[in-house]
């Protein structure tokens, strides 16, 4: 029988507000899925895009990415420039036959652990019914077929 | 004895080999310095003359072209036991080229598209190339093309670089040059200045410092001022994520730089790289408008991977969503 | 016991392929089989590219002819967004390319074709070469030789932005002008061009007309072929390398038809072989016929031969002069000799610079209105031109933003398939008997395509290629021979 697919997340979370909020979430008990290893960032503004690429390529299935509301970031203009670099990636991505719901952004506040369940939660749902990425085995095995 | 050189093409357009015969009168130095034992295009020694050679008695090989089936695999193989430095010649073995192109699709689509869709074909019975045909007693064979467009260093181990599409001659004469003195920087080094593009170009000085812009234009649909930065005019120019070295030709040309002497050496992903560059420059916080702003690129993966695809992280499309 | 002969790989052309001869147990050639193993899948992944990056993006499938798939590209870019380009735009284009012209022809003559003959077909394979014709005609030559293609290749450069994959090519005209002071130097160098055409063809007649044993081959029948061509012409029926209408001439010469390059799916048709990856061109009316000559198969030749063939005169003085001269040798006409080609193609030589010389001093040149920028929604768009090795298709169909949903693209080797692979099979079977091939008898047999100065970089345009191979086969015996 094959072992039951569960999703590998990778979730890039700005220190300020969503890493917060995750924070808030476990000492809450809030439970959601435990799929997602978290990544700290000082803001959404320094995730690269070679990172996300490096994470999908390195096995993950879905990446989330938390930031600042608009309006809120800490260093004024972070998570605008996320978001502009997010919008032309996920067009990448999808040339790339990564399909929408595997790379998600999301304004999350210190406050809204809730959120981050709800959030976290939902993406593990639409990711296991896309299934595996596979894009770690295609990249290892360099996909070479005769 | 004068050093053994050798020049070989993998899945390349033969641009690379007009770039070493744009050497000019060079050339007949190049010749004079060395003994060329193996050039398909212009001299007449075959793949058994490179089999006879004991291992490791080429000094150099100047490799270009991607690989893109069994046989160029196979090439690269032979050439790598017989030479002693092997160097990765243009985009196509760097990083892949624009065969690498073809990593958006796979064998199979490429195949349908030019044996079974293709306009012009007459092909009733649906005959495809096969490996190995039978044909009145005789076999005939054809390498196995591959799902996937390679970089060179993915098949063989390779000591150097040289980028651009193809190489300039001030590039192939500073790296023929490096060579024949030992003067050779660390193994795994593109031989090319280590900064970027924009450093080298003559419209430098008409680029501000911070660029934000409220629309992006392909190069057809404008004018381009030949006197200003071309990114500063919103037609995206990829010259500041892409390693100097070329003379910033196609600026001098008057139509953007679209990266084909790759990363520097701090650049994981050139395509990755460039992107995050151009994409923050939209001038809005507001996602409606910054996605108007962002649809005047209208294909980010062949425009920001139109070299590098094979090299990039991802390395191709997802076989399964082909 | 057994023997079997390689080859591998074929050289001084461009690109990959293979030849499989196979002989009978009596050492005479059964079957001779021209393969090129390489694909790259152009059209394929020109899907989804916007279509203004096609020039640059399509250059990739050749870097000798680069300049050939960028003006198709960007003539079909004209075609597609219905934009004429300004009148100083198009002279611009085709002096640049006559200019790509001229220095690939000599390319050909002094590189890759030419050392059969000014060095020998049987000489030695260390001197068969460039390096070898240096040694015959002198280094002084020699170096003159590179000097002229060197300056050739700048004024590529200065027009194109870069002679190996341009990028001036828009739709609606080109992304610079040209200056005063850039014309000056232009009209030079086509001068010089001239001068250097005229040594060129000089040096033909010399070493190659004027040695009985050549001229002797040129015309034997191992080398011969009837079969049908097509060429370019102008509104005079003149040959003509970047614009006009396509004409083709039956195997007695006689015009068999005459077509608009957008109706090129009327006329030519595709055949595909499970033994190789090029795809065969042939005439739909006459129809695929197999590998046979005569008016009765739909195969047919393009390239300097075959354009030759069709035209009624050249537009130069001087060309039109060698011309009639290559006629009233080899003719009347059609001359259906495949090493003819070899002349053929230093005559278009000569005519891409004298050309060249006409366009450089235009005064249109220096005009700096070079684009009309498009307005129409596009569709689909055909850009046809006359590449060194014949005729050129490049076909787009695209969305209403001009992202390439489809391209079709036809190459010039392509056209010439089924004639090189009967030449192949010809030239094996008239030269190689009782199971001797020496060394110099093989390169022999690649003269026979060396002639139409095929690009399989081009022909597997849309796959891959490899070295190409020369293996003999004998059923009985295998011998490695040298
Ligand atoms: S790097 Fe460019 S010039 Fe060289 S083989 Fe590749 S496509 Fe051709
Ligand atoms: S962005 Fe392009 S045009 Fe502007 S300075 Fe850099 S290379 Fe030059
Ligand atoms: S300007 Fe850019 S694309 Fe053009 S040759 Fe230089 S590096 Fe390559
Ligand atoms: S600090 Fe949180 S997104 Fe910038």
């Amino acid at each position: 029988m094959p072992e039951p697919f569960e999703p590998r997340i990778v979730a890039f979370f700005c220190n300020w507000c969503t890493y917060l909020a995750a924070d808030l979430a476990g000492t809450s008990r809030l439970r959601y899925a435990p799929n997602a290893r978290v990544i700290r960032v000082m803001c959404s503004g320094r995730i690269d895009p070679q990172f996300v690429l490096d994470a999908f390529a390195r096995g993950a299935d879905g990446v989330l990415i938390g930031g600042c509301h608009p309006g809120d970031c800490h260093y004024q203009e972070g998570n605008y420039k996320c978001l502009r670099r997010f919008q032309l990636l996920k067009r990448l991505a999808s040339q790339m036959g990564i399909e929408d719901d595997r790379l998600r952004l999301e304004w999350i506040s210190a406050s809204e652990g809730e959120r981050v369940r709800t959030v976290m939660n939902d993406m593990v749902e639409k990711i296991r019914a896309l299934g595996p990425l596979g894009r770690r085995k295609e990249v290892e095995e360099e996909a070479v077929v005769a | 004895m004068k050093p053994k050189v050798a020049f070989y093409w993998c899945a390349s357009c033969g641009g690379c080999e007009e770039a070493v015969i744009d050497l000019a009168e060079k050339v007949l130095d190049v010749v004079a310095a060395v003994d060329i034992v193996f050039w398909p295009v212009a001299l007449d020694f075959k793949t058994k003359d490179v089999e006879a050679m004991a291992d490791g008695s080429i000094v150099a090989t100047f490799l270009n072209g991607a690989i893109r089936n069994s046989e160029q695999e196979e090439m690269a193989h032979l050439l790598r036991r017989k030479t002693q430095v092997l160097l990765a010649f243009g985009a196509c073995a760097q990083l892949g080229g624009i065969p690498g192109l073809g990593n958006l699709w796979n064998r199979d689509t490429i195949f349908n598209e030019v044996y079974r869709d293709s306009p012009a074909l007459v092909n009733p019975d649906g005959v495809f190339p096969v490996t190995e045909h039978r044909d009145n007693g005789h076999t005939l064979r054809l390498p196995k093309f591959f799902d996937t467009v390679l970089t060179l260093d993915q098949v063989v181990d390779v000591d150097y670089y040289l980028p651009g599409c193809p190489p300039t001659p001030n590039i192939i004469e500073q790296a023929i040059g490096a060579l024949l003195s030992g003067k050779l920087p660390p193994k795994g080094s593109v031989l090319a200045p280590d900064v970027a593009l924009c450093e080298e170009c003559s419209r430098r000085d008409t680029k501000p410092e911070k660029l934000a812009l409220e629309a992006f234009h392909r190069p057809s649909e404008v004018l381009i001022d030949e006197s200003k930065c071309i990114l500063a005019q919103g037609v995206p120019c990829l010259g500041a994520a892409t390693r100097s070295g070329c003379g910033a030709q196609c600026v001098e040309g008057n139509m953007p730089c679209t990266g084909c002497f790759g990363p520097t050496s701090r650049v994981r992903d050139a395509g990755a790289k460039s992107l995050s560059a151009i994409a923050s420059m939209a001038a809005s916080n507001d996602e409606a408008e910054i996605e108007r702003i962002l649809a005047g690129i209208p294909d980010p993966a062949g425009m920001f991977y139109r070299y590098s695809l094979p090299a990039s992280r991802l390395r191709r499309k997802r076989q399964e969503a082909v | 016991m057994s023997k079997h002969i390689v080859i591998d790989p074929v050289t001084r052309l461009e690109g990959h392929g293979r030849i499989e001869i196979f002989l009978d147990d009596a050492g005479q050639v059964e079957r001779a089989v021209f393969q090129v193993p390489e694909l790259r899948g152009f059209e394929k992944f020109a899907q989804g590219r916007p279509a203004e990056d096609m020039p640059q993006i399509t250059s990739r499938i050749c870097g000798v002819c680069p300049m050939a798939h960028h003006m198709a590209a960007t003539k079909a870019l004209d075609d597609l967004y219905k934009v004429d380009p300004p009148p100083a735009a198009k002279k611009i284009r085709e002096l640049a390319y006559t200019t790509f012209m001229a220095e690939d022809h000599a390319l050909h003559f002094y590189f890759l074709g030419g050392p059969d003959f000014i060095v020998g077909p049987r000489a030695p394979a260390a001197e068969r070469n460039v390096l070898g014709v240096i040694a015959r005609v002198g280094e002084e030559t020699g170096r003159k030789v590179i000097a002229v293609r060197k300056r050739l290749r700048a004024v590529m450069a200065t027009i194109a932005g870069k002679a190996i994959h341009p990028v001036f090519g828009l739709p609606g005209g080109v992304a610079k002008r040209v200056t005063l002071e850039q014309q000056e130097e232009f009209k030079a160098a086509a001068e010089e061009a001239v001068e250097f055409a005229k040594f060129t063809l000089g040096a033909f007649e010399k070493i190659v007309l004027g040695n009985a044993e050549y001229v002797d081959l040129i015309r034997s029948e191992v080398f011969t072929h009837r079969t049908y061509y097509m060429g370019m012409v102008d509104e005079s029926n003149r040959v003509n390398f970047y614009d006009g209408q396509l004409r083709v001439a039956g195997p007695d010469g006689a015009e068999w038809a005459k077509f608009e390059t957008g109706r090129y799916l009327d006329y030519i048709g595709e055949h595909v072989e499970p033994w190789t990856h090029v795809k065969f061109c042939y005439l739909k009316a006459v129809g695929w016929n197999g590998f046979e000559e005569g008016a009765a198969s739909g195969v047919y030749s393009v390239a300097p031969l075959a354009r030759l063939n069709v035209a009624a005169g050249m537009a130069t003085p001087a060309a039109e002069a060698a011309r009639e001269q290559f006629f009233s040798t080899l003719g009347p006409g059609p001359v259906h000799h495949t090493l003819a080609n070899h002349w053929a193609r230093v005559i278009e030589l000569l005519y891409a610079a004298e050309r060249m010389r006409e366009l450089a001093a235009d005064a249109d040149i220096t005009d700096p209105h070079v684009r009309n920028l498009p307005t129409a929604t596009p569709r689909e768009g055909i850009g046809v031109v006359e590449a060194p090795r014949g005729t050129l298709f490049h076909h787009y169909q695209t969305d209403e933003k001009g992202l390439i949903q489809k391209a079709n693209l036809i190459v010039a080797t392509q056209n010439n398939g089924a004639r090189i692979s009967m030449s192949v099979e010809k030239a094996a079977k008239g030269l190689i008997t009782g199971g001797e091939v020496p060394e110099g008898l093989l390169n022999m047999v690649e003269m026979a395509f060396r002639a139409y100065d095929p690009c399989f970089g081009c022909a597997t345009h849309a796959q891959g290629a490899a070295p190409i191979t020369i293996r003999i086969h004998r059923r009985a015996h295998q011998v490695k021979a040298s």
